[in-house]
């Protein structure tokens, strides 16, 4: 027996199922149109440019094209990618100059009277064409104090688990949103323009430590390695990694801003450090 | 358990560093910084050009308006000798006094408004938005994301990490500076409403242009002050467990609701200081008229 509801809403079901629904939103021409994409082909020690012209439809994201050339034109043009979807952070690139998942960057949104340039990021080393070897930022997370929670109290212990409130895990939650597509790491222009590798975690790694520090429930100090090792004071909040990011998290006001606060209030702030003398704890912060 | 030191790990970086300006986007990418260049240079010249005035902030009009300039408020001494200067009573301490120079260097003129302006000043030289804006529009670190900065900075680059920058972490110091002014602000805003009548000396409500533009700065320049990062900071964000208070996180959340829009209140309130301070000045001047409303 069919219920009322089901009745009432069977055109709209039936819409989704035949995908006709998409057609109402945005209707395809399935008009093809030629455009050239300007891609690096090299490895670290040497490369160029090259020019491949291809045709395009309606709906095609940049990683599509890539694709197309790859299966057409340039069999052994390296591309990393696995999900299409925006959610792997595998297919980071720079598309005419700006770094972007070539899964998320529609074709519509370029002008495709020009040439598209496709380049690597730069703030890595390049293994091959579009490729580069991100693995310091892996050895960089290594170097974050993990996370260490506090102990249950006689309460939690009976319930199973420890209690938080949902706002103050909402405020690390966004952090935690972050595909590792390192695309801010990449904008940054401490690391991408002055090379501080050795000093700077980049902002990747920032909103890293900020979901930690944060953490209703941690009791690690993470603050004096912030300053001193991890170079927080580095970053002069020019946002370029917030407006880079794919998830839109507030990289800059919500995570770093916050953090620099929580090194001045250790640092550079005598008051707070006077105040901290009577009310002791995680940085005086915890709770 | 001691921990070994940190040290992050090196990497072989490839040699693609980009010239002053160089970039591959190819999008209006100049546009904005320059429009900030432009915008803070006059905001701050034609605010240090009325800093130094003296004269001019202060109108009574022929219908008895009470109308200060944001830029002099507070009025701490009075040279009641000065074209357009606010009277003696509406100044804290009077008189301007002997012991205080006129003229700093002997050129310098000391006024009203650069007695107070410093801490204003310091809070948006400071300010988080303004910071990361005009790194950007004045000194090219970056010009803009991924365009090529100026050779000559390189690694040597510090940051906010040792003198000079490092003493933005002054921030905090500015907002609790800043934050009596507000209600400062406030108060020439509710007198703004009262008219003293020439003739009577009675105290009348009434609305001139002039009491809506204080009044729509004194708002706008309250919220860009509660929108600040700092004052987040402090009245919540430091706590890893900002809920475990109803009255700090309902704090913590309307600062933050002014902080998104940290940016947008950072630019009208600028442009609308000096906007009530230029209405105030030719009114005073005698070159605009106050249009009474009520």
């Amino acid at each position: 027996m069919v219920s009322p509801t089901t009745e009432r809403l069977k055109p709209q079901i039936d819409d989704l199922i035949e995908g006709r629904h998409l057609g109402k939103l945005h209707k395809p021409t399935g008009e093809k149109r030629r455009a050239v994409f300007r891609i690096w082909r090299g490895d670290d020690s040497n490369g160029k440019f090259v020019d491949y012209p291809t045709e395009v439809t309606d709906g095609m994201v940049v990683l599509d094209a890539v694709h197309q050339i790859q299966a057409e034109q340039a069999n052994d043009l390296a591309v990393r990618w696995n999900c299409k979807a925006g959610k792997c952070g595998s297919c980071s690139a720079e598309v005419n100059g700006k770094p972007c998942l070539m899964c998320m960057t529609r074709l519509d949104q370029l002008n495709l009277d020009m040439h598209v340039t496709i380049e690597p990021i730069q703030t890595f080393p390049l293994i091959k064409d579009l490729v580069a070897d991100v693995s310091w930022n892996f050895e960089v997370k290594k170097k974050i104090k993990p996370f260490k929670p506090r102990k249950k109290t006689a309460e939690e212990e009976k319930v199973g688990g420890w209690r938080m409130k949902q706002e103050d895990i909402d405020r690390v939650q966004e952090f935690r949103k972050c595909i590792e597509c390192f695309l801010c790491q990449d904008v940054c222009h401490v690391l991408r323009d002055h090379k501080k590798h050795a000093e700077f975690i980049g902002p990747r790694f920032l909103i890293h430590v900020a979901a930690l520090e944060m953490h209703p429930l941690d009791t690690e100090d993470r603050i004096p390695e912030l300053r001193n090792n991890h170079g927080i004071g580095y970053c002069n909040i020019t946002k370029c990694c917030t407006q880079v990011c794919p998830e839109h998290i507030h990289i800059t006001d919500n995570g770093i801003i916050p953090l620099k606060e929580r090194v001045v209030d250790e640092f550079y702030d005598p008051l707070t450090k006077l105040f901290r003398i009577f009310k002791p704890g995680k940085g005086g912060n915890s709770a | 358990m001691t921990r070994a030191p940190v040290s992050l790990p090196q990497v072989a970086l490839p040699d693609n560093q980009r010239g002053f300006l160089q970039t591959k986007r190819t999008d209006t990418w100049w546009l904005f910084p320059t429009i900030t260049l432009i915008y803070f240079a006059i905001a701050a010249t034609y605010l240090t050009w009325a800093a130094w005035q003296g004269e001019h902030y202060w109108y009574s009009g022929p219908g008895g308006a009470q109308y200060l300039s944001p830029i002099y408020s507070p009025v701490l001494f009075s040279d009641s000798t000065r074209a357009g200067a606010a009277p003696v009573e509406h100044s804290w301490f009077g008189e301007w006094p002997s012991w205080l120079p006129k003229l700093l260097l002997g050129f310098i003129p000391l006024t009203p408004a650069l007695l107070i302006l410093w801490a204003p000043g310091g809070f948006r030289l400071t300010c988080y938005y303004y910071r990361g804006a005009y790194y950007k529009a004045f000194w090219g670190d970056p010009p803009n994301c991924a365009v090529g900065e100026p050779g000559f900075r390189g690694t040597r680059f510090r940051g906010e990490r040792s003198l000079p920058l490092v003493i933005m972490n002054i921030h905090r110091y500015f907002l609790y500076a800043v934050i009596p002014f507000i209600f400062i602000l406030s108060y020439d805003a509710i007198i703004s409403f009262i008219f003293i009548d020439p003739e009577t000396g009675s105290h009348r409500f009434g609305i001139g242009v002039g009491s809506l533009v204080i009044t729509a700065n004194t708002v706008l320049l309250a919220s860009y002050t509660f929108g600040c990062h700092s004052l987040r900071h402090i009245i919540g964000g430091k706590k890893d467990c900002i809920a475990s208070s109803q009255a700090r996180l309902t704090a913590y959340n309307c600062v933050g609701c002014f902080n998104r829009w940290h940016m947008q209140w950072a630019w009208i309130s600028l442009f609308w200081v000096g906007f009530a301070d230029l209405y105030i000045r030719l009114c005073s001047m005698g070159i605009w008229s106050d249009w009474r409303i009520l």
